[in-house]
């Protein structure tokens, strides 16, 4: 099977009507985005103080990591350090084993997607319930999330419903949001009230002050951290901030840039644990200090998982996030992903139009679009394309840089279409596929040019 | 070399060249007329609820009318009454039925409507989030514009615990669909003092 973007979308676009709905939900949360940005008139003052906070943590990583570990220490907070994900599946392991624990929440934590965490988990025979309601969506159907902000984007209220009636044993056919988040809620309590260990994200942590904050508008991250006897907070080392009065910068453009909120419904700031508990925090690289030397790439490490550049990208928005076929999806994923694995990643760079929307929209400003057209480059230097696309660049290149036989293949090529259209109109001709061929017109622009200087 | 010495030598390899720390001018960012007009506002907009009372025993009447009505609730505030002092001890299987807490908070913030409450004003971490109806009361004079001067009020790194709270707990994880009451509270009532 063929599981690169192209072909992925093409079974997500079969459905046309779905997809028109996929493109305007994504559309609908890009307008929340523009509507409360435009409230505030220092928003390009805060994506600048953003994106400098962001660059200057990078410059000096080294000592914000060390400073947040000494002050979490002194916390109480136990500190461990993975250098890949399988490092960080057997720590979280090792905690839950030698806890001797069998009841496991975990609220939303995409690095614990990128390290497989739930899989790896299961495979020891312990089973982890994802506890925010998106993610136990897509849990009970086993699929991966869609999106790293709203997991379930592209499920319709009758697949929840059909999927809650199956697990829930909820009333078959009742699509009610109310109805089937009531019947998550009350089934995830006895979740949260069982168990004995909590897995959490962290969306920002604080050297000087060496606690770290979650960000929920379910309260699922607290219904676990508070219940659980351990606690375990999982951070890829680029959640880093200098001081806690960043926070103001970064808590005011999170939840605006990713739903439209002015903030989630629960900020919660961690630092110590409670006196019948053990916390553990796991700074993970995974790759991200391979990213950090990347000159072109390394400040796709600014991203604060907002996701307002998957809302506003008309390829995510008509492709779907599986299509992109890793954990995060859409322009921030196709730069990140390439760095994890080339090879299997190379398409993803070219799921784009490098219209440039994601760098316009992205509160840290990443200059996503850029990075995008750089990493096709990498990509076809290291022989990361296909033949037939290498052939045909390299053609057209060598075209487009001789104006005499451009202006021969166009004459050529209008007299073409014009007396042979159907030539063209076949499935070789992959510029045909779900396009209709244009009229072509009697002389180019050059001549129409030329000719009407006269 | 331990994974800690081996990820930070290789960040120290590769880290870009210094670049300098902003300062974050308050004076450049947004200010409201009636802080507490806009709070209110925003608030009601994200499902909770204001009120404004002149002194802190008009919530009294209340808890005595939830009490009467045999609800359970959790009282968390020495001037509203008896505070019991095993609260830190109560589990979630012990809290699982609570109705209603009453919580004194340190401030709002007029922009987006959360209120800053730390772990000892909540005196268990569970309580602001395993309740059904949240009750938090602040002063009227302790609404601030912006989270920045917000966090010039606040010291995050007192206290093992603490947290914004904006409204109820909700969710859009269904087709986009705003339902209020996902895992945490399904009502918020923020009491202002005047």
């Amino acid at each position: 099977m063929n599981s690169k973007h192209a072909a992925l979308s093409e079974k997500f676009i079969a459905d046309e009507p779905r997809t028109n709905w996929h493109d305007e939900t994504l559309w609908f949360v890009r307008e929340k985005r523009d509507k409360a940005t435009h409230g505030l008139p220092e928003w390009e003052q805060l994506r600048e103080w953003a994106s400098q906070i962001k660059n200057h943590t990078l410059s000096n990583l080294n000592a914000y990591l060390t400073e947040f570990e000494e002050k979490a220490k002194a916390n109480g907070i136990k500190v461990h350090w993975a250098a890949d994900a399988q490092e960080h599946n057997e720590i979280v392991h090792s905690i839950i084993k030698k806890n001797n624990i069998q009841k496991i929440v975990k609220s939303k934590s995409m690095l614990t997607e990128e390290c497989h965490l739930n899989d790896y988990l299961q495979e020891k025979g312990l089973e982890v319930v994802d506890t925010d309601l998106g993610e136990r969506i897509v849990q009970f159907r086993k699929e991966p999330p869609s999106h790293i902000v709203l997991p379930a984007i592209h499920l319709k209220k009758q697949d929840v419903s059909d999927t809650f009636h199956e697990h829930l044993n909820t009333e078959k056919g009742n699509n009610d949001p109310q109805y089937l988040t009531e019947a998550a809620r009350q089934h995830l309590r006895s979740k949260f009230i069982e168990a004995d260990l909590a897995i959490t994200g962290v969306n920002f942590a604080i050297a000087e002050t060496g606690g770290f904050v979650v960000c929920t508008n379910e309260g699922n991250a607290d219904m676990g951290a508070h219940t659980a006897k351990v606690h375990i907070a999982c951070m890829g080392f680029e959640k880093i901030i200098p001081k806690a009065e960043h926070l103001s910068v970064f808590l005011r453009i999170l939840a605006r840039s990713a739903t439209g909120q002015a903030i989630t419904t629960y900020s919660s700031h961690f630092h110590k644990p409670r006196p019948d508990q053990e916390m553990h925090l796991v700074i993970v690289d995974n790759g991200r200090s391979r990213q950090l030397g990347r000159a072109d790439f390394k400040n796709s490490l600014k991203c604060i998982r907002c996701a307002a550049c998957f809302n506003t990208c008309p390829v995510y928005r008509r492709s779907g996030g599986h299509s992109y076929h890793t954990t995060t999806a859409g322009p921030i994923g196709s730069i990140l992903n390439p760095n994890l694995d080339m090879k299997t990643n190379a398409d993803l760079p070219f799921a784009s139009t490098l219209c440039g929307s994601c760098s316009n929209v992205c509160p840290v400003k990443i200059d996503i679009h850029e990075q995008l057209w750089k990493w096709r480059q990498e990509i076809v230097k290291e022989g990361y394309v296909s033949s037939d696309k290498k052939t045909a660049m390299k053609g057209m290149s060598y075209m487009f840089s001789n104006p005499a036989l451009y202006r021969f293949v166009g004459i050529i090529g209008r007299w073409m279409m014009r007396n042979f259209p159907n030539l063209l109109k076949s499935k070789h001709n992959l510029w045909f596929k779900q396009r209709e061929m244009p009229e072509a017109p009697k002389k180019s622009f050059r001549d129409w040019y030329i000719d009407h200087q006269k | 070399m331990s994974s800690r010495n081996k990820i930070l030598n290789a960040i120290a390899a590769h880290q870009p060249d210094q670049v300098a720390m902003p300062v974050i001018h308050h004076e450049q960012v947004i200010t409201f007329e009636n802080p507490f007009l806009q709070f209110k506002t925003i608030v009601e907009s994200i499902g909770g609820k204001v009120v404004l009372v002149p002194t802190i025993q008009f919530i009294q009447s209340e808890i005595q009318n939830n009490k009467s009505a045999s609800k359970y609730i959790i009282n968390t505030v020495s001037e509203l009454g008896d505070v019991p002092d095993n609260l830190n001890k109560l589990t979630a299987a012990a809290l699982e039925k609570l109705d209603t807490v009453y919580i004194r908070a340190t401030l709002g913030v007029a922009e987006n409507g959360a209120v800053w409450v730390s772990e000892s004003q909540m005196k268990n971490r569970l309580l602001p989030f395993i309740c059904e109806h949240l009750v938090l009361i602040i002063n009227q004079k302790d609404i601030v514009a912006t989270m920045h001067q917000a966090y010039n009020k606040i010291d995050i790194s007192t206290e093992g615990f603490g947290a914004f709270i904006a409204g109820p707990s909700k969710t859009a994880d269904i087709e986009q669909s705003l339902v209020i009451g996902a895992h945490g509270a399904k009502n918020a009532t923020i009491y202002i003092i005047e």
